[in-house]
C-alpha cells in the first residue's frame, strides 16, 4: 500500500489543491484529527481552524478553514470547505482590527438576529486570529 | 419606390446594427467560455458532496427524521418556486421559456388548490412575472452573477429559503432554471430541492466491496443536519451557474442569427440600390438618345 495520503481541498468554486502528503491534521468538530495513510474510512464535520499539511515530519502548509466536511477513505482525504485561506496570507493586525469592529457591532446590535450574526462573525475572526498566533483567544 | 439616398441611408444603418450584433456575439462567446470554465471548476465540490450524502444515505437508512429538510413538513399545501432568469435581454427565448414554464406551473398548482409563492433571480423574470403574479412574489434579486456567479450569492438565496422554511412559510420548494446543454440548446429544468430526496441505495449493488463502511463524527444524523443546508446551497449555486452559461449561449446564438439576418438584408438592399441606380442611368440615356434622334 502507498505510504502517502492523497489530500484534496475543494471549495464550491474550484478545486484548491490536490497533492500527495505524509499526514494531514484537520480541525474536526470534536477535536483535531490526524489523517495518516490507510486510515479507516471516516466522515466528519469541521470547526473553524487550521489544516496542517505534513511532508515528512515538517508542517509544509497551513490552511485556515471556516468549517466544512472531511471524508477519509482509501488513503484519500477530501476536505469540503467554503472558505479556505492560506495562513500565510492572514495578517494579524487586520484581524485584530476586525475583532474590535465586531465587538462594537455586538454591543450596538439592535435585534437578536443582528447580534447573533455579529457574534458568529466574531467567533470566526477569533478562530482566524488563533490560526495566526497559535494562541487561544478568549 | 424609395429614392437612392433613402436606400443608401438604410444600408448604412443596417450595417452599423450588424457591427453591434457581431461584437455582442464575440463578447457573449468569451463570457460563455468563462462561465463554462467556472461551472467545470465547481463540479468537484458538487460531486464529492453527492458522494458523502450517498454514503450517509447508505448508513442512515430510510425513515430517518434527522432533519426537516429531509422529511418535509408532512404537507404539500404551499409551493415555493425559485425562478432563475437573466438580468438582460437580447438572448432569444431564454427568459421567455422560463417565464412560460413558471406560468404553467403556477396555474396548474393553483388549480390543484395549492398556494404558490415565488422567489425570482434576474430582472427579466421579475419584470415579466410581476404583471401577472405580483402578489405571489416574495423576493426578487437582480444583479446576481454580474461578475461571474459567486458562492456567496447562492448562499444568500439559500439563507432566505431556509429562513422561510424554518418559519413554516412553504412545504415544497422547486427551482426552475435553464440547464446548459450546448451553446445552441438550453433545457428548461424543474428540480425539487426541499424536501431533499436521498439517492436510492440499491440493495445488491455490491456495497460491501468497493465502498467501505464509514465512521462518523459526530453521528450520522448530526452530519446530515449540517450537510443538507450546504447541499441546498450547492444545488442553487449549480443552477445559477448553469443559467449564467445558458444565458451567454443563448445570447451568442441570438446575436449570430441577428448578424446573419443583417447580412441578408444588406445584400437585398444593395441589390435594390444597384437596380434603381441602373434604371436611372438607362432612363437618362434614353432621354439623351431620343433627343438626339429628334434633331
Amino acid at each position: 500500500m502507498s505510504d502517502k495520503v492523497q489530500f484534496e481541498l475543494v471549495s464550491p468554486e474550484r478545486l484548491l489543491s490536490s497533492e500527495l502528503v505524509d499526514m494531514v491534521v484537520v480541525p474536526g468538530s470534536e477535536g483535531y484529527l490526524g489523517v495518516l495513510p490507510d486510515m479507516s474510512p471516516l466522515i466528519a464535520t469541521l470547526q473553524p481552524g487550521t489544516i496542517d499539511i505534513y511532508k515528512g515530519t515538517e508542517i509544509q502548509r497551513r490552511i485556515f478553514v471556516a468549517g466544512g466536511f472531511v471524508e477519509v477513505s482509501n488513503s484519500k482525504c477530501t476536505v469540503l470547505a467554503e472558505t479556505a485561506i492560506d495562513v500565510a496570507q492572514l495578517h494579524r493586525a487586520n484581524i485584530e482590527q476586525e475583532i474590535k469592529d465586531l465587538n462594537e457591532d455586538v454591543a450596538d446590535a439592535k435585534s437578536d438576529d443582528e447580534r447573533a450574526k455579529a457574534e458568529a462573525a466574531l467567533l470566526l475572526a477569533k478562530a482566524r486570529l488563533q490560526a495566526v498566533t497559535g494562541e487561544l483567544v478568549v | 419606390m424609395p429614392s437612392l439616398k433613402d436606400l443608401k441611408n438604410r444600408i448604412s444603418s443596417v450595417q452599423s446594427t450588424q457591427k453591434i450584433t457581431s461584437a455582442m456575439k464575440v463578447v457573449a462567446a468569451a463570457k460563455l467560455r468563462r462561465a463554462q470554465d467556472a461551472a467545470e471548476a465547481s463540479r468537484p465540490y458538487a460531486e464529492r458532496m453527492a458522494g458523502i450524502i450517498e454514503s450517509l444515505a447508505r448508513n442512515v437508512g430510510a425513515g430517518t427524521d434527522a432533519s426537516p429538510l429531509l422529511s418535509g413538513t408532512g404537507k404539500d399545501d404551499t409551493h415555493l418556486l425559485l425562478v432563475v432568469t437573466a438580468d438582460r435581454g437580447l438572448c432569444g427565448a431564454f427568459n421567455a421559456s422560463i417565464v412560460r414554464e413558471t406560468r404553467r406551473r403556477v396555474v396548474a398548482l393553483q388549480q390543484a388548490g395549492k398556494t404558490v409563492k415565488l422567489l425570482i433571480v434576474g430582472r427579466k423574470g421579475r419584470d415579466m412575472l410581476r404583471r401577472e403574479f405580483s402578489s405571489l412574489i416574495v423576493e426578487a434579486w437582480t444583479g446576481i452573477g454580474k461578475k461571474g456567479v459567486h458562492f456567496s450569492e447562492a448562499d444568500m438565496v439559500t439563507e432566505k429559503i431556509l429562513g422561510m422554511y424554518a418559519a413554516g412559510e412553504f412545504d415544497v420548494c422547486s427551482v426552475v432554471y435553464n440547464r446548459f446543454k450546448s451553446a445552441m440548446t438550453q433545457i428548461v429544468t424543474v428540480t425539487q430541492m426541499v424536501p431533499t430526496a436521498l439517492p436510492e441505495v440499491a440493495e445488491d449493488a455490491g456495497a460491501g466491496e468497493a465502498k467501505a463502511l464509514y465512521e462518523f463524527e459526530p453521528d450520522e444524523e448530526q452530519i446530515l443536519r449540517d450537510l443538507l443546508p450546504r447541499n441546498l446551497a450547492v444545488q442553487i449555486f449549480t443552477a445559477l451557474q448553469e443559467s449564467a452559461a445558458g444565458e451567454m449561449g443563448a445570447q451568442m446564438t441570438a446575436m449570430d442569427n441577428a448578424t446573419r439576418n443583417a447580412g441578408e438584408m444588406i445584400r437585398k438592399l444593395t441589390q435594390q440600390y444597384n437596380r434603381s441606380r441602373q434604371a436611372a442611368i438607362t432612363k437618362e440615356l434614353i432621354e439623351i438618345i431620343s433627343g438626339a434622334e429628334a434633331l
